[in-house]
């Protein structure tokens, strides 16, 4: 399968002129109340509460109607949402957060402490994805009153991390309506959410839409100003892109229309089109070497491959200005950890990397060919599909032969996190505010088979493995940033797996919108100060 | 009564194949690698492993592939089609929720292309090598080769984004509640473009089938008996000849309703409805196993209950076949 570079390079061009278009300011504007709100929600998930799951897809609509105790300022620093204020002990074993006063849920009843102490021992310790990790060592939340909730750990817990995973991993549930209501998975309440947030749950019709209207009893003066949002299942991306220029949708979130679309939308001036609002979604684009093959085995031949990708080319001509160079595990949007010194980079070099493949002792065969592999590339996105083609043709250059085998999503986590039946994959690291959350299980050894998103690389290393151990505890938070700046340098010398390309997610939303992607991750967030102009 | 003897023994045989079918979907999904746990820890953006190891034990995908596939036959004997996966509701719910989406699309465009493809085809063999035949053939070909997808987004951009006439997509207009009649009309609506792109690739095939069929009942000695004895052309073309060459596209339309009881995946992302052919894409991508055999099952009996109206259908059009003759 070749590539047309002459129609990618047309693609990129159009992408980068799009961005120069500038963010329009709005500030004289008064906000108007009312209005419908359309959102394209292209993958149905299983169910819509974000205390129970913890993704986009859930976040898009459950985000809305149910909060967190904290959330992300524009920013990106903690700010309370159901709490007002936190305060961790010194020895990083109890943090106490202080609830806000006032807030009732959907149906009336008031919220208070007994309903985080059961979200929290009861749905993100034991079913969250990413909050059992991170709540592993969570023993017990005490509420001494209805406003005062106390997280108790067996071993320290960073401040910085938790206020950093809270906002995604922090959405509280209402007590009442599962407390001895049978499994909590199971409870048609996760069909039908009922939160404090700002708009009220009004109808979920499977494959065609579902309808949140204003919540009148909204703890925030005046807000929210829109009376309804709707989200219209749309499975096909061109018919989304048609869709929003038919005014039958608003808002396109995390890269749901086609490269090509987002383009030419950008270029209307009915749209914007733009990577603001999704800078707490940043994901980098990784290569994920199995060690159980000899060759790979070889530090050499990892970074022989590294260096047989020319990447600042692909990402001109096949990503434009949506994407940039990656440096590693940590992306640069993250001012929290970002380290001044990323390790080695790995630049473009062919007979650099002709020259590892020798050393190694993989010499050209007939047809110069040194050893065939198998590519298996996760079908997130089209991006992950271009770039599997474009390994397969860089390393065809430099005598490695490379067969690409896709499959669906299920098929994809099977094959590598569980089967281990990959010589080479390629996906998305989803970075998530803090590199505890869902980075280091990418790198630390002892991970249990199957478990998707993390070492399953049959790589061990005693050094990386005593500094995420260290790191994950560590309370001081200038010396936490410290030992991930060593995290980051290992990871890149080592190269268990590589992390070449940097990308956040692209919305797409009218023009008319205010108020919008003024927060790092908007998309996911209330949007009770959201508003249509006319 | 012959002919309701055969259509019982036709509904006897039927049973066998319904059973091998679903054992065979079975088998074919187990093929595939992963299971509804990897699917939903895709969806989910990851997950560790104790939560994978109860939930496969909740779905019961911690048996035997026999066993499971047991159980399966066993609940299905019990007519009782389990509970969905991605839906955690039970499948027989699921799929009488999406019914009447593709019953809908279904026979709107079944009715298009049988009635506009009857027309064409008897004034193209009518005019056979004149101009009328050319125009139509070429039309019908041109249907035919059209991917639908493309025909689909074409039609959007026309009809919804310029001339703005007709909805992008949808089954109705959520953003306003209309009842009654008024909901009927923007559903109708809703449902023209779908049904065009639809039903112009079957219109394309029922046409070249009832030309070719016409020509050659045109050409049989009881037509040259019929014109000898003065019978005016419209008498002999209606009275005659249609009904005679009506059987094949009876035959056509009992296959076809089958396929697209499947429903239209294509036709059904490009417009958003929510028919059973997008629930089956997803139940193959979610590894939803109770869903899918539901829906295999469900389509199954249907492709059975419209052959045996196609049955009663030839008996009617050609008395022959009841006497046995």
């Amino acid at each position: 399968m070749d590539m047309t570079r002459r129609a990618a390079l047309m693609t990129s061009a159009a992408i980068a002129s799009s961005v120069l278009f500038p963010m329009r300011s709005f500030a004289q504007e008064t906000p108007r109340k009312g209005g419908v709100f359309t959102v394209h929600y292209g993958a149905e998930q299983r169910q819509l509460n974000p205390s129970l799951q913890a993704s986009t897809g859930v976040y898009i609509i459950g985000g809305k109607i149910q909060e967190q105790l904290v959330d992300l300022d524009a920013k990106g620093q903690p700010v309370g949402v159901l709490a007002e204020s936190w305060e961790a002990a010194p020895d990083g074993k109890t943090i106490t957060f202080k609830l806000r006063p006032g807030v009732t849920w959907h149906d009336g009843k008031p919220f208070t402490s007994a309903d985080v102490q059961f979200t929290a021992m009861e749905m993100w310790k034991k079913i969250l994805n990413y909050g059992t990790t991170l709540q592993l060592f969570l023993t017990a939340v005490d509420t001494p009153d209805p406003l005062t909730a106390v997280f108790r750990y067996e071993r320290p817990m960073p401040l910085n991390l938790l206020l950093r995973a809270l906002p995604d991993l922090g959405y509280v549930s209402p007590r009442h309506l599962y407390e001895g209501k049978g499994d909590i998975r199971q409870n048609p309440v996760n069909l039908a959410p009922v939160g404090t947030g700002p708009f009220k749950f009004v109808q979920y019709e499977r494959g065609q839409h579902v309808i949140a209207e204003r919540n009148p009893n909204y703890w925030r003066a005046n807000a929210p100003y829109l009376d309804r949002i709707v989200w219209r299942v749309v499975t096909d991306r061109a018919a989304a892109a048609a869709q929003m220029e038919a005014g039958q949708i608003h808002y396109s979130p995390f890269s749901g229309l086609t490269i090509s679309d987002s383009a030419r939308l950008g270029k209307d001036p009915r749209f914007i089109v733009s990577t603001k609002g999704n800078e707490g979604n940043a994901r980098t684009n990784t290569i994920e070497f199995n060690f159980r093959r000899k060759e790979f085995a070889d530090i050499r031949v990892r970074r022989a491959i590294a260096h047989a990708l020319d990447i600042p080319f692909f990402i001109e001509n096949f990503l434009g200005d949506f994407a940039k160079r990656g440096t590693g595990p940590i992306p640069s949007v993250s001012t929290d950890f970002y380290p001044a010194d990323n390790g080695p980079q790995y630049p473009f070099d062919k007979k650099l990397a002709a020259k590892l493949l020798d050393e190694a002792g993989f010499k050209p065969g007939a047809g110069g060919t040194r050893f065939s592999l198998r590519l298996l590339p996760a079908p997130w996105g089209e991006d992950i599909s271009l770039f599997a083609t474009f390994i397969q043709q860089s390393l065809a250059d430099v005598g490695i032969k490379v067969e690409i085998v896709r499959t669906d999503g299920g098929g994809y986590l099977k094959q590598v996190y569980d089967d281990h039946a990959f010589d080479l994959a390629t996906g998305w690291h989803q970075y998530r505010n803090d590199p505890a959350v869902s980075t280091t299980v990418w790198y630390r050894s002892g991970q249990p088979k199957g478990a998707p998103w993390t070492n399953q690389w049959d790589w061990t290393d005693p050094t990386i493995d005593k500094i995420i151990d260290d790191a994950a505890t560590e309370v001081d938070a200038a010396k936490r940033k410290a030992l991930y700046g060593d995290f980051v340098r290992r990871a890149n010398t080592e190269l268990p797996i590589w992390t070449p390309i940097e990308q956040i997610f692209l919305t797409a939303i009218t023009a008319k919108a205010r108020n919008h992607s003024n927060t790092p991750r908007w998309g996911s967030s209330s949007w009770h100060d959201l508003w249509l102009a006319e | 009564m012959r002919v309701l003897s055969l259509a019982g023994r036709r509904l006897a045989a039927s049973i066998p194949t319904l059973f091998l079918i679903l054992i065979g979907v079975f088998l074919l999904l187990q093929l595939a690698p992963g299971d509804t746990v990897d699917a939903l820890m895709a969806q989910m953006g990851g997950g560790d492993a104790a939560t994978a190891k109860q939930l496969r034990e909740f779905y019961g995908l911690d048996l035997s592939v026999w066993a499971q596939l047991g159980n399966y036959l066993w609940r299905l004997v019990r007519l009782d089609l389990g509970f969905s996966a991605i839906y955690g509701k039970p499948v027989a719910t699921v799929i009488a929720e999406r019914l009447p989406a593709t019953i809908l699309l279904m026979t709107a465009s079944l009715s298009f292309a049988f009635f506009f493809g009857l027309i064409l085809g008897v004034v193209a063999a009518r005019g056979v090598n004149k101009w009328p035949d050319t125009l139509i053939s070429t039309l019908g070909l041109t249907f035919y080769a059209m991917p639908t997808f493309w025909f689909g987004l074409m039609a959007i951009v026309v009809f919804s984004i310029y001339l703005q006439w007709l909805p992008a997509g949808g089954f109705e207009d959520i953003t306003v509640s209309y009842t009654g009649l008024r909901r009927t009309l923007d559903i109708a609506l809703h449902l023209v473009l779908p049904t065009l792109t639809l039903g112009l690739f079957y219109m394309a095939i029922y046409l070249r089938i009832m030309r070719g069929s016409m020509l050659e009942v045109l050409n049989l000695d009881f037509v040259r008996t019929a014109r000898s004895k003065g019978m005016d052309e419209t008498r002999v073309v209606v009275r005659h000849v249609l009904r005679n060459a009506l059987l094949p596209m009876v035959t056509l339309i009992g296959l076809q309703a089958g396929t697209m009881l499947g429903g239209s995946v294509v036709v059904e992302s490009v417009f958003s409805l929510p028919g059973l052919g997008r629930l089956a894409y997803e139940s193959v991508i979610q590894r939803d196993l109770n869903t899918l055999l539901g829906i295999v099952f469900v389509s199954a009996l249907l492709v059975i209950a419209v052959n045996f109206i196609v049955d009663l259908l030839y008996a009617r059009l050609d008395p022959r076949i009841t006497t046995g003759s």
